[in-house]
């Protein structure tokens, strides 16, 4: 389809359409560019053996667990409080509301600060003036701290969105304002939560700065939640600012990106399986 | 006359500072379906939805008089507000199904009444069902999305779901106004049906279907009961020149 009516038409469809041709050529080229200079260092020992010799030599097990659990101890905290608060401010709270307002203006403050601010809280606090150290629980907290708002106001929007007929609906049946909002506002709304929290997997994934001052960046398999831990992107940054091996950087990143793209497509996968089962 | 199924003394209802509706005294009889006509924003609603305190979900509602359901005062301060919208169930003008299967729908009521048995849940979505007409076309994919009938199916879904817990009383407003003909005219059929179980309040704009469905017919007028007679007498012989009026399509 051409709608060109004349020259002007014809103009600004080229230079609109340009513009998507230049998004999407520019992900190829970085996926490609990535997984060329990155596969040949991909193999069993990369995948399962810890770094030695900073990351000269072995594998990067360690940082893939590290990162997994990284994110893992900032979803177990962020999903229910950030859920918890958008229930509590749509549900809750009369529509207009000074203290909603005022919750939402920190949310919307809170995810415009710059991440490495984040890493600079966690480092004072958890690390040094609670004393926990380098550590995946400081790391997870502050990863958890960075994504809140995010979470809070994908969640918000999402409840939001949820037809008034099906809270009418459900009282008016005799159920409770919980039992209403458990079994009926939340499961309409995971889709558009789920959404949000795909976001912020990806978000802390990819964090370095702030992983780097709270979780610090030992090479060692970490096992309890107070030891220090390297994330991927920690380890990728190391293996290219310090010059250990770029073969190994590229090696890392297709693994980061790889990693990124299993998490979407899990998370889209049950997405989809859910709202088939709501939807039809 | 029957006995009062509900007896409405003095109700006032605002929102805010705006008064919707005006000391309505009303006994409504139980097994029959009443209608309750008027042009947009008399009161019919406000005052449908204030027979199972609905309107209390809007802010800065508020409520005076009495409605007594069943010898209680429904407005009372120990009043339990859950049994009550147990007792009085109701059908909104647009078919609402929960993003849920068809079965989980109807099961749904009894579940948050804490009933979990399996056996029992079946029998009661199964008679519910049948009693809105609906198990016929629905009881081979019970367990398939609710969202994917249509719309006149649904507002029977809806109606089932309100079965399910075993209402004394439903309300139904405008119930098939957003349904095609051919659904509509089952609609009123299932209404003729249920009446001889249910206390039928129902507030609808068209105005045949009031003088089709119903026993008696209440005509709500700027949040003022004008006129309330059974319906025959009421659209033959209107007492009141504003009845008149309306019920001829002089204005509304």
């Amino acid at each position: 389809m051409k709608p060109f009516g004349n020259r002007r038409e014809q103009l600004i469809y080229y230079t609109i359409c340009s513009g998507a041709v230049f998004v999407a050529l520019t992900l190829v080229a970085i996926v490609a560019f990535v997984a060329i200079k990155g596969v040949g260092c991909i193999s069993w020992e990369f995948l399962t053996e810890i770094p030695s010799r900073m990351g000269k030599e072995g594998g990067i097990s360690s940082a893939i667990v590290g990162t997994l659990y990284l994110t893992l101890v900032a979803l177990v905290l962020s999903v229910p409080l950030g859920v918890g608060a958008a229930v509590y401010l749509t549900e809750y709270q009369p529509r207009v509301s000074r203290f909603t307002r005022l919750v939402e203006l920190s949310a919307e403050a809170l995810a415009g600060i710059p991440s490495i601010v984040f890493g600079l809280f966690g480092f004072v606090f958890f690390v040094i003036f609670l004393g926990w150290g380098w550590s995946v629980l400081s790391g997870g907290l502050t990863l958890a701290l960075m994504i809140l708002p995010t979470i809070m106001r994908t969640s918000q929007e999402a409840i939001t969105a949820v037809p008034v007929e099906f809270r009418e609906n459900s009282l008016a049946l005799g159920a409770t304002k919980w039992q209403t909002t458990s079994k009926i506002v939340i499961p309409s709304a995971l889709p558009g939560i789920i959404t949000g929290v795909i976001l912020s997997i990806g978000r802390s994934v990819g964090e370095t700065a702030a992983v780097l001052l709270t979780a610090g960046s030992a090479l060692g398999m970490p096992v309890l939640p107070t030891d220090p831990a390297r994330s991927m992107a920690v380890h990728l940054y190391f293996l290219a600012s310090e010059g250990i091996s770029m073969e190994r950087a590229y090696g890392t990143a297709l693994l980061l990106i790889i990693m990124i793209l299993i998490i979407n497509y899990l998370a889209n996968l049950s997405l989809r399986r859910f709202s088939y089962r709501l939807k039809g | 006359m029957n006995s009062a199924a509900i007896m409405v003394r003095g109700l006032n209802v605002f929102y805010q500072q705006y008064q919707a509706l005006h000391h309505i005294d009303i006994d409504i009889e139980s097994n029959k379906v009443t209608a309750l006509i008027g042009p947009s924003g008399c009161g019919k609603s406000t005052f449908l939805r204030s027979l199972n305190r609905l309107n209390e979900l809007i802010e800065g509602t508020r409520t005076e008089g009495q409605v007594v359901i069943d010898g209680v005062d429904i407005y009372a301060e120990d009043t339990d507000v859950v049994k009550l919208r147990k007792q009085v169930g109701i059908v909104f003008q647009k078919p609402s199904a929960f993003p849920m299967s068809i079965y989980d729908n109807v099961a749904y009521g009894p579940r948050i009444h804490g009933v979990n048995k399996r056996m029992v849940l079946d029998e009661i979505v199964e008679k519910s069902l049948k009693q809105a007409n609906l198990w016929e076309e629905v009881k081979d994919r019970l367990h398939a999305s609710a969202l994917r009938l249509s719309g006149g199916q649904q507002q029977r879904l809806v109606i089932a779901r309100v079965l399910s817990v075993n209402p004394a009383i439903i309300l139904m407003d405008e119930p098939a106004s957003a349904l095609d003909p051919i659904s509509a005219s089952k609609l009123e059929d299932l209404i003729a049906e249920l009446k001889t179980t249910y206390t039928i309040v129902i507030v609808t704009h068209n105005m045949q279907q009031a003088a089709r469905v119903s026993d008696a017919t209440a005509f709500f007028l700027n949040g003022h009961l004008i006129e309330y007679q059974p319906t025959e007498k009421l659209f033959v012989h209107p007492r009141d020149k504003r009845t008149e009026d309306y019920i001829t399509g002089r204005f509304g």
